[in-house]
């Protein structure tokens, strides 16, 4: 079952990293040949890092939106980060202070994620227009990591995983050392839909997360006036007026 | 005076409702196909071409590695609902399919058939399709349901703007024959004579000229309105509207005034007689950079110091976002002014400096709000800080009318509701929608007036006063309320009249 389960979890983390890093190279790469930040904006580098970064602590733009969705979302998602975090107790030995500190609280993070989700769920149910917009897989992946979540909180509360053995597994893991792993059926399900998480991750709507930082409209300085901003495609018809173009 | 109208104009109640969604609600609402000579006349074939699903998947791939920006919108959305409730159309019809992200899915669904591996292989899980005739016919419907005024991306979590990708849509539909009359015919005539109304030079010097003539007799002042004058200072690159259009031609005036009263040489062009670029409505860039660069050969041309844009909203976005960059470098002017300048900061600065004076009393029949217009709002700024598109225009106003009154704060500023008629939609074939996207400003309007009376609106573009004119009397307000934001400055301008 070890050996299964670190091929599948190696396997998915390349699909993952691969993955991400070419997307992240064709955003970085791709140019974008006009400013159009929505305004009003930063007019400073520095200032746009502060807007972004509202954006991903804040969900700022979301919180304008709709309250709802916002608070729902945003539990969600530190719910996430936290759980994450905490489960670096696994990899980590000796556990890392601040993860030691944050590891009792684990299930509570665990039910803020899933709050969120079931929220965000009633949400693509209840509101016809969500519901209008919402595919197939937009449901999934809200159920999809409700299990992911309710399995870790089974194995919390109910049917408890041989912590010891998960943590040798785990820094076996990182030795690239397949350890073994009794055959827990909630863990091995929990470890089974964290593979398919990073292997959709690169090829799905979770692309919103790289995405973010590059969005144009977020991620520009306002400053056309000051600055020419010419993409390479766009130079050959700029003739001979022009400078260098921006990459 | 109440209009009969051939549609149902939704009600201006005590709040913006949003409406159930109304599936095929304006599914019949599309404006008339560009004929053969428009759509050459712009570089695009002259009807549908026999291949044109091969041809639009294609250029849908290569406009994504053109546009950082539509590739990230494609793939980020993540459905989240947040902008489905911003767009006035959506408000004002209840069509799903003018919800921003449903409007975004229509490309989306055809990116992801034939980009994305989760289309190509599980396409009814992730809702991707074929593009089909079906598709097309909704593209050509709902990305002409799109004034581009960019609400929806102050409330996406990622900023994705679905003028962004109307405008990728229309330019695809423009490359397979499939353009828009309206639009192309417009383009087409700016290429060839210099402004969207095809007024020829003639025409234009005669109209000015009359401008001297009537500020003469009202005002008793020899207000010049100077054409192809070499070695004025500033070139007044302005709508062509303001030529001939009410309310638009009173703004005309303003400016000229304000000019006049601070000494300053101007000068319209006649080779740029035009501040409009509906290159940016078809999403075209070649065509967007050609009718730019006619202010750059106009500003060389005539010898010009500095470039004033008028009262336009969409021109000024292309004018402060896009100018340097599509027409620049600019470092023939003179550098101590940003290029291009709007006449609002132009007005604020003479009035800060002390150059002109405003005597506010002269608009004291009037009580005023102001309409931000999307362009100006939520893609450009005035003067050297963020928001100051909201702040200058306001001054300015106050400055020249002692009873201003805001509208509800969630309708103006960022968060400004589109007049109902950018983006390339002032047409009448697209009458109706233009009506009922008017809904949420005018449920703002008519806040405003029942608490503080309004006599009128003031506007800094010349798509929003045509609009409004059109549409105001279908929610029981006169044409005549909406007004040029100069108009006012015009008539509080204190002028000396040994000039
Ligand atoms: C930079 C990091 C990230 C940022 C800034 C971010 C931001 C957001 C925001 C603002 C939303 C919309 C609100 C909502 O529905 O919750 C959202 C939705 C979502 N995010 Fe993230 N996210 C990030 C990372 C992630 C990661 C790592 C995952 C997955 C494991 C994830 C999964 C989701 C899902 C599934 C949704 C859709 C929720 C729904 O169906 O309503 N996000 N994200
Ligand atoms: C290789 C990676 C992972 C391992 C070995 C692992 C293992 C575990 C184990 C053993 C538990 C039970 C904790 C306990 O009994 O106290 C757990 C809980 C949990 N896991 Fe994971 N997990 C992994 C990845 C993830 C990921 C990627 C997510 C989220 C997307 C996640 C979400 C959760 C949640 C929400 C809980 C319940 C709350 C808690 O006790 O921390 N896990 N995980
Ligand atoms: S850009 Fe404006 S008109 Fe277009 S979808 Fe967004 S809110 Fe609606
Ligand atoms: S707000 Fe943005 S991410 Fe959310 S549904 Fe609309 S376009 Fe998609």
């Amino acid at each position: 079952m070890g050996l299964f389960l670190s091929v599948i979890l190696y396997g998915t983390l390349l699909v993952f990293v691969v993955g991400i890093l070419r997307k992240v190279i064709q955003y970085a790469t791709i140019p974008a040949p006009l400013k159009i930040p929505t305004t009003p904006a930063p007019t400073t580098r520095t200032g746009v890092v502060f807007r972004l970064g509202r954006e991903v602590v804040l969900f700022e733009s979301l919180f304008k939106a709709s309250k709802w969705t916002w608070l729902f979302g945003w539990l969600f998602h530190f719910g996430l980060l936290l759980v994450l975090l905490a489960h670096l107790r696994y990899f980590t030995e000796p556990v890392w202070w601040w993860v030691a500190l944050l590891a009792p609280f684990s299930p509570y993070f665990g039910m803020m994620m899933m709050f969120g989700l079931a929220g965000l769920l009633a949400r693509r149910f209840l509101v016809d227009r969500v519901r209008y917009i919402s595919a197939p897989s937009d449901f999934l992946m809200l159920v999809f990591l409700m299990a992911i979540a309710g399995s870790g909180l089974i194995m919390r509360y109910w049917l408890h995983a041989d912590i010891v053995q998960v943590k040798e597994f785990a820094l076996g893991l990182l030795a690239f050392d397949f350890g073994l792993l009794g055959f827990n059926p909630i863990l091995v399900l929990h470890l089974v839909l964290v593979a398919v998480l990073l292997l959709i991750f690169p090829f799905s709507k979770l692309l919103h997360a790289p995405g973010l930082f590059f969005s144009p409209s977020r991620n520009q300085v306002d400053n056309p006036r000051e600055r020419r901003h010419i993409a390479r495609w766009a130079k050959p018809l700029d003739g001979n007026r022009g400078e260098k173009p921006h990459g | 005076m109440a209009k009969a109208p051939e549609f149902d104009v939704p009600e201006a109640g005590d709040y913006i409702f949003t409406p159930p969604v109304l599936p095929g609600a304006m599914s019949h609402s599309q404006p008339f196909v560009a004929k053969e000579a428009h759509q050459e006349a712009v570089g695009y074939p002259g009807e549908l071409i026999d291949n044109w699903q091969e041809v639009a998947i294609e250029k849908l791939g290569e406009m994504t590695k053109k546009y950082r920006g539509l590739q990230v919108y494609l793939d980020s959305c993540v459905k989240c609902g947040a902008c489905t409730d911003k767009c006035h159309y959506f408000l004002g019809t209840g069509d799903p399919k003018n919800m921003p992200v449903a409007r975004q899915d229509l490309l989306r669904k055809v990116y992801r058939r034939y980009y994305t591996l989760a289309g190509k292989y599980l396409p009814k899980l992730v809702g991707a399709e074929d593009l089909t005739e079906e598709v097309l016919d909704d593209w050509y419907k709902y990305y002409h349901q799109c004034s581009q005024c960019r609400r929806c991306s102050v409330y996406c979590p990622y900023g994705i703007d679905t003028a962004e990708v109307s405008m990728a849509a229309r330019e695809i539909m423009a490359t397979v024959g499939k353009g828009q009359k309206y639009c192309n015919e417009i383009i087409g005539k700016v290429h060839k004579i210099g402004n969207n109304l095809g007024l020829p030079e003639k025409a234009l010097a005669n109209t000015l000229e009359g401008l001297e003539e009537d500020v003469l007799e009202d005002d008793g002042v020899a207000v010049k309105f100077p054409l192809d004058v070499k070695g004025a200072d500033v070139l007044l690159v302005t709508p062509s509207a303001d030529f001939f259009a009410e309310p638009h031609i009173d703004g005309l005036i303003g400016y000229a005034k304000v000019f006049h009263q601070a000494g300053l040489s101007w000068t319209v062009s006649s080779h740029a007689s035009e501040a409009a670029n509906f290159g940016l409505f078809i999403g075209s860039y070649e065509n967007m950079q050609k009718v730019a660069l006619r202010i750059r050969e106009a500003a060389l041309e005539l010898g010009v110091k500095r470039i004033v844009f008028g009262e336009c909203g969409h021109a000024w976005r292309v004018g402060y976002s896009f100018l340097n960059t599509l027409a620049g470098p600019f470092d023939f002017l003179d550098s101590n002014y940003p290029v291009p300048q709007h006449i609002i900061e132009v007005t604020h600065d003479l009035l800060s400096q002390g150059r002109i004076k405003l005597d506010p009393e002269a608009n004291d029949d009037k009580r005023v709000t102001f309409h931000d217009s999307c362009n100006v709002a939520r893609a450009s700024r005035m003067g050297s800080k963020a928001g100051g598109q909201f702040v200058l225009p306001r001054e300015v106003i106050k400055a020249a009318c002692n009873n201003f009154f805001d509208m509800r704060a969630d309708t103006i500023g960022e968060a400004t509701f589109c007049c109902g008629g950018g983006g390339g939609l002032l047409t009448d074939d697209l009458i109706e929608l233009r009506t009922k996207g008017a809904m949420p400003r005018m449920q703002a309007l008519k806040e405003v007036n029942e608490q503080h009376q309004i006599t009128h609106m003031a506007a800094i573009c010349a798509i929003c006063k045509s609009q409004f004119s059109k549409v105001l009397p279908y929610y029981g307000f006169e044409m005549d309320q909406i007004i040029s934001v100069h108009q006012l400055v015009g008539d509080a301008l204190v002028m000396d009249t040994e000039h």
